[in-house]
């Protein structure tokens, strides 16, 4: 329960004056997703930056320093029967606010109930100048200024410490229920975007070795209506299930520890080809996981005709570039950006792109 | 000094739409000042300005040709879509283009498997949920005005509606835009995926107001539509216990398709206008409608019904048709044209605020209309915090409309003071750009400024509107200390229109 903010800000302003590199750590839980960097980069600790700053169960509004870990909100939000809705993955005990935000990780409930991305409503920021900045706020509409919050997401801390952020919370629903089929891949990609069509309590579709997983939540009514009418097994411990999934424990991720996970952002109808390795499909066909060996432009490449796009999470080679390849006016773009909140370049250089 | 600066007044207007119409239909290119006039404000009309020409291409390759010939010669560009805007955002530039994206209007592709949608920027809001209907789709966003507003303007405020509690603003459902830069570049952003690789560029651009890009295509998602809707409406005798059973609603697990609120002046002068059966006696009106499955509605509807009664509503009534609830939401719906029918002239205001300080602003708005001498209506998405409230006035008496604003400004600092915002869907534009200091500090404004500059350095789109100059913010804050309260509006804006 500690504000280390006015400190955070002297380093930044130090670094600032030598012109010294920062790497901001929330718990380093996700440390593997970025790149990795040449040369020294000082670590900027966010671990000790925690706690609980409101909560207003009643106005759906949480608001937390960026350290805090994800448990000790679970925590809090367990005790009035609330949840955060985008199902953050907690790779370690040590996954923090800031950390799920900076890198916009959201669960298997993601296509219904919202991304990080989504339910942020604000964020205090400490931006290369040393200068800590409050954008958005506590409310749940706010149009004043440009969305520096939800810019945030994605950005892997390139555009500044985040050292608070206020989120909007759900309730948790009442009752849920997992339903399974046999399916090949290809079945099950038009089963779950029908599915996702039809007015239903769907809040998770996942494909792996040859099962769909349908999970249902909200009102008991509802939920045993359309249980009732879509059939399938009933599946038991459904809850582990979708937490392994979420936080990647699944054999899927597991086993074959060396080999290359890669994530692939993609219309949700797409049929990808045929490829050496494994596959499973979360977010009723709009992520998909693969494990296997490759390169990363033909991946590229078959993530794009998919209309998205594709990073290589875990694994593989990370001197190269690990995000999808971006268009030379987007990357202009991005650099501007960057140039507007760290003009020294002193935030995680390299980290997101080799060319940022 | 800028290109901008540089070039201002010097730009020949018949030299200019000489240039377009060599690529523009001719007709397309509008230079006279009759066919111009429609142009010079938005949904706001005490704003206006003639622009120098208004151009309506109907190819993106034309409206990258506009912005490489204005971006050459310095020449403001503001983007418009169907002018509903409510807080001069889409006002014209002097010596600016307005590039009317009125002829975007198509639908490009509907994909009821992937629920998703590709539009043009000058398609309605309302027109793309009706495409989708045959397949049980519909478009999330519902704002009052989607009979006519377009999806590019939507973008561009991140505009919300009645619905939005549960299904979210516009920035919840886009998938991806393509954008031209200020010098005509083409970019797309987003994806067809839910999300895409580095920092949100998506959010960013959303609720923009046209200063950083100009929108030519948009991804959307598309909702299946619930199989049922219910709303029941209930009367309460004071604002304070409504609140609170809005809050009782949520803290019982239950989020409403819609939750709005009306206060006595509203529920009087819309009952009398759409006689919805309201209950004309109460001090607040609660529509909250439930959507879902069958199974899923009726369990929520009891819920709430018995919660209302508990907390001591004075009315409670269900509807039991579809013809019923269309009836009940008519009230609330044509709030804004009945409330213009009790006064000459109505200003519409839009801060969000934490729901727990609803009593609180209510009462403080009480003793401020009191004390100028003006009537406040308020219609409130009670649900999300977002409070509307109409000043009444009559334009014709002079001096009324400055004090209508100061009593307005003063409501918005109220909204910031108490934890809130200075607008949760209308945008700044030039209204509210005196505000933005109270809810940001120069540091913050200069963030911004930088953020206009990565993607318009020499500040050509849509100048003068969001975010104002560190001067502007020095000069309001004299001001402001300088004035008697109620007599801020000393301060004339260039771009006042004259209603004689
Ligand atoms: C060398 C080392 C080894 C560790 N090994 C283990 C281990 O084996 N097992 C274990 O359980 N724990 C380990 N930890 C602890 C664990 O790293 C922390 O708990 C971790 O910091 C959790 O952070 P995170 O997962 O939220 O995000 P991180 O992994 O810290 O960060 C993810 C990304 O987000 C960015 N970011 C994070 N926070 C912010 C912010 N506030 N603002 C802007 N950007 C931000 C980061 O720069 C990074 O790009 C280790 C820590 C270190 C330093
Ligand atoms: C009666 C009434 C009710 C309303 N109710 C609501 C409501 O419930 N919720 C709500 O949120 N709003 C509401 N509004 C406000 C308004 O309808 C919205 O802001 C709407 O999104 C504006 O769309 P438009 O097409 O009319 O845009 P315009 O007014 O033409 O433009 C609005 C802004 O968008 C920019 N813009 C327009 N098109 C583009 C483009 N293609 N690319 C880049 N920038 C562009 C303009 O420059 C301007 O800054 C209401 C307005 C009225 C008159």
């Amino acid at each position: 329960m500690t504000d280390i903010s006015l400190q955070l800000q002297e380093q930044v302003k130090a670094a600032a004056a030598d012109k010294r590199a920062l790497h901001i750590v929330g718990g380093g839980s996700k440390a593997f997703m970025s790149r990795e960097v040449e040369g020294e980069q000082q670590t900027l600790s966010l671990a000790e930056h925690k706690g609980v700053i409101s909560y207003h169960p009643v106005e759906l509004v949480l608001t937390a320093r960026a350290g805090t870990p994800l448990s000790e909100l679970d925590a809090v939000l367990a005790e009035h029967n609330q949840m955060l809705s985008f199902e953050p993955p907690r790779f370690t005990d040590a996954s923090t606010l800031g950390g799920t935000l900076a890198c916009n990780l959201s669960g298997p409930g993601r296509p219904w109930w919202g991304s990080v991305r989504d339910q942020v409503l604000g964020v205090r920021l400490i931006n290369g100048l040393g200068e800590h900045l409050r954008f958005g706020g506590q409310v749940m509409k706010n149009v004043a200024g440009y969305d520096v919050s939800r810019l945030q997401a994605g950005a892997m801390g390139t555009l500044g410490v985040i050292t608070e952020v206020s989120l909007k919370v759900l309730p948790r629903p009442s009752d849920t229920r997992t339903l399974v089929f046999e399916s090949s891949l290809d079945e099950a990609l038009s089963m779950m975007n029908q599915r996702a069509a039809e007015p239903k309590p769907l809040s998770a579709a996942c494909w792996q070795d040859g099962r769909l997983y349908l999970r249902l939540s909200g009102a008991h009514a509802a939920v045993s209506a359309t249980a009732g009418y879509w059939g399938g097994e009933v599946l038991n411990e459904a809850d582990r299930f979708w937490q392994q999934l979420r936080d990647q424990q699944l054999a899927f991720f597991t086993e074959e520890g060396a080999r290359p996970l890669w994530r692939f952002s993609i219309n949700p109808t797409a049929h990808l080809p045929a490829l050496d390795g494994r596959w499973l499909v979360d977010w009723a066909g709009a992520q998909r996981w693969y494990r296997g060996e490759a390169d990363m432009a033909e991946m590229a490449r078959i993530a794009s005709a998919a209309g998205g796009q594709v990073s290589l999470f875990r694994g593989g080679d990370r001197s190269g570039e690990v995000m999808h390849a971006q268009p030379e006016a987007l990357r202009q773009l991005q650099r501007n950006i960057k140039q507007a909140f760290d003009p020294e370049g002193l935030f995680n250089p390299g980290r997101l792109y080799s060319w940022m | 000094m800028s290109q901008a600066e540089a070039n201002r007044g010097q730009v020949d207007r018949e030299a200019l739409a000489r240039r377009f119409r060599a690529f523009i239909d001719p007709a397309y290119v509008i230079s006279d000042d009759e066919t111009l006039k429609p142009y010079e404000c938005d949904g706001l009309s005490v704003y206006c300005e003639m622009p120098m020409l208004v151009v309506l291409p109907e190819t993106v390759e034309q409206a990258q040709q506009v912005l490489r010939i204005c971006h050459a010669e310095g020449i403001p560009v503001v983007a418009r879509g169907a002018g509903t805007g409510l807080c001069a955002g889409a006002m014209p530039h002097p010596e600016g283009v307005v590039l009317s994206m009125a002829k975007f209007n198509r639908i490009l592709e509907i994909d009821p498997l992937a629920r998703a949608a590709r539009v043009q920027p000058g398609v309605r809001n309302l027109a793309i949920s009706e495409a989708a209907a045959v397949h049980g789709l519909y478009y999330g966003p519902d704002p009052s005005s989607q009979i006519a507003c377009t999806i590019g303007g939507n973008v561009a405020e991140n505009s919300g509606g009645v619905h939005c509690l549960k299904y979210g603003l516009t920035v919840h459902n886009l998938l991806s835009v393509e954008l031209l830069t200020v010098e005509g570049e083409r970019l797309s952003i987003g994806s067809e995926g839910l999300d895409s690789c580095g920092a949100d560029l998506l959010a960013l651009l959303t609720g923009s107001e046209g200063l950083l890009g100009v929108v030519t295509e948009v991804r959307i998602k598309l909702l299946p539509k619930p199989e049922v809707a219910q709303v029941v409406m209930a009367g309460f005798d004071s604002v304070q216990t409504a609140g609170d059973a809005v809050g009782a609603i949520i803290a019982e697990g239950i989020i409403p398709g819609g939750l709005e609120m009306m206060d006595s002046h509203a529920i009087v002068a819309a009952e009398a206008f759409a006689k919805a059966g309201y209950p004309v006696d109460a001090q607040a009106l609660l529509l909250c409608e439930v959507d879902g499955t069958e199974e899923e509605v009726q369990e929520h509807i009891e819920a709430v019904e018995n919660l209302f009664r508990r907390l001591g509503a004075t009315s409670v009534r269900t509807s039991h048709s579809e013809e019923e609830r269309a009836r009940l939401w008519q009230g609330r719906k044509s709030a804004f044209p009945a409330v213009g029918r009790i006064s000459p002239d109505y200003y519409c205001m839009d801060g969000t605020i934490p729901r727990s300080q609803l009593a609180h602003v209510l009462t403080e708005m009480d003793k401020m209309s009191e004390a100028c001498g003006l009537r406040v209506a308020n219609v409130f998405h009670a649900g999300d915090g977002n409070l509307h409230p109409l000043i009444l006035f009559d334009a014709n008496v002079p001096g009324e409309l400055e004090k209508t604003e100061a009593f307005g400004a003063r409501i918005l600092e109220l909204c910031v003071d108490v934890g809130g915002c200075i607008t949760g869907e209308h945008g700044v534009g030039v209204e509210k750009i005196r505000q933005m200091p109270k809810q940001f500090n120069e540091q913050e404004l200069s963030q911004f400024h930088r953020i206009k500059a990565a993607f318009d350095p020499a500040g050509t789109l849509n100048p003068g509107k969001g975010v104002p100059t560190l001067r502007q913010c020095q000069e309001y804050r004299s001001l402001d200390m300088n004035i008697e309260p109620n007599a801020g509006a000393q301060a004339q804006h260039e771009g006042r229109c004259r209603h004689d």
